[in-house]
């Protein structure tokens, strides 16, 4: 006697099974990031939001967490920009159009963009700190008129090292972008400093702004001391935690720091709820 | 047209002086304006001045064999540049040379310094300002080293 089967939907599929996806388009962002454009071969992930994140399936090597870093306004494909530094990034970096690989998600929780209308907005982004903020960006310039002020503020390690050079031209016609690095040679005309050198002149009201930090975990500790120094109450200030992601579901606890899972319950924390947490060494 | 009592005030290390400090460390300044590519200042020579840059950008360098000038930092509008002046042996640790177009007060460092030394109060009250200062170099200088964006495997 034949069983009728259910159909495949994402509910049965379950978030631990990869969805393939075809690279459309691939760009080299510096000398070792690369932005993938993926679209699903067949079935899609739900739409992702801005500070949400995928699995990204190296089909034979590994799964890493990528932020998205496309425009959610345009929408189509699924954008990641990703620094090829580990076996599983290198191996994505090294994908041509036409390769297939795996995705799951989106998982995490988003900005709270609506916390920033009608307040100045602040985007901090360190090293490859910048692209889960540039859906931001790029939904404020789509959105323009709903924010006062905008500031993106974004330190390198060198000028080799930075991200979106020509996009950040495009965008100091609409926004306050300023831009530094920690070392540079000869070449380089801008300023050299650390991130946080840039929240003291920047143009916005401490007293009513929000800002969206995102970089390595001690960039974004100084950063928010910053932050607080030049008046920005402690609760509107958001961050965005990197630690190592697994299951992307909150089921393997790979990415527990104390009581709360990074996949699940971030990545997007507010700086007086998390900040305790990251006092703790032995977390 | 602003009183020199009135721009240094807009700089956090100046901002709080009562008029009578304001007005003594005024009088030891002067405003400069200086072309993009020309030097402040030059490491190794005496150091009697210091700038609060107002406009512009200016890099500290230092000279590194086999790869020239390096900058070590920029310093850009309200910052201080220079704090050679405050210490013997009174000689400048680093080069400044102006990127973008200075507009500047730049101080007689050796006139603050006969003031501090003639009004105790108003010398440690500077001092306590420029330690800040120097402290939140210092912490930037931290940051730099420890290399914050090095290489994570993943």
């Amino acid at each position: 006697m034949a069983i009728a089967l259910p159909e495949r939907s994402a509910v049965a599929r379950g978030a631990m099974t990869p969805l393939p996806y075809r690279v459309v388009r691939k760009r080299r962002e510096n000398h070792d990031n690369w932005t993938l454009e993926l679209e699903p071969v067949a079935e899609a992930i739900e739409p992702i939001g801005p500070g949400q994140f995928t699995m990204l399936y190296s089909f034979g090597v590994g799964e890493v967490p990528i932020s998205t870093s496309g425009d959610l306004e345009r929408g189509g494909t699924l954008v990641h920009t990703i620094r090829a530094v580990g076996a599983v990034t290198k191996a994505l970096c090294a994908t041509k159009a036409g390769d297939v690989v795996g995705v799951r998600g989106p998982f995490g929780n988003t900005w709270p963009i609506a916390a920033a209308e009608g307040r100045d907005l602040l985007l901090v982004g360190g090293g490859v700190g910048l692209p889960p903020l540039r859906p931001v960006v790029y939904h404020a310039l789509a959105h323009r008129e709903d924010f006062r002020r905008i500031a993106v503020l974004y330190g390198g390690r060198t000028p080799d090292d930075l991200l979106f050079r020509r996009e950040l031209d495009r965008w100091r016609g609409r926004l306050d972008v300023d831009v530094t690095v920690d070392a540079a040679g000869a070449g380089w005309t801008g300023k050299v400093g650390v991130v946080t050198k840039l929240i003291p002149p920047a143009a916005f009201d401490p007293a009513d702004a929000v800002a969206f930090v995102v970089g390595p975990e001690i960039m974004m500790r100084f950063t928010a001391r910053a932050l607080l120094e030049r008046g920005v109450p402690a609760e509107r200030i958001w961050i965005s935690m990197e630690r190592t992601m697994r299951c992307g579901v909150g089921l393997c606890g790979h990415c527990q720091l104390g009581p709360t899972l990074i996949c699940r319950d971030g990545p997007v924390y507010r700086w007086d709820e998390l900040a305790p947490l990251l006092e703790v060494p032995e977390l | 047209m602003h009183t020199l009592d009135e721009l240094i005030v807009q700089s956090p290390v100046f901002d709080g002086l009562d008029p009578e400090q304001l007005e003594l460390v005024a009088g030891c300044g002067k405003n400069v304006a200086v072309d993009a590519g020309k030097r402040l200042f030059r490491e190794g020579d005496p150091a009697d001045t210091f700038f609060l840059v107002r406009h512009g950008l200016v890099a500290l360098e230092t000279y590194v064999p086999n790869r020239g000038q390096v900058t070590v930092v920029t310093v850009g509008p309200g910052e201080i540049c220079g704090w050679s002046w405050l210490v013997p042996p009174h000689r400048w640790r680093l080069t400044a040379r102006v990127v973008e177009p200075v507009r500047a007060v730049e101080f007689d460092g050796a006139c603050l310094r006969r003031k501090c030394e003639e009004d105790p109060v108003l010398g440690y009250d500077l001092l306590s300002r420029f330690a800040g200062d120097l402290a939140d170099h210092l912490q930037s200088a931290y940051m730099q080293v420890i290399d914050v964006y090095g290489d994570r495997t993943s």
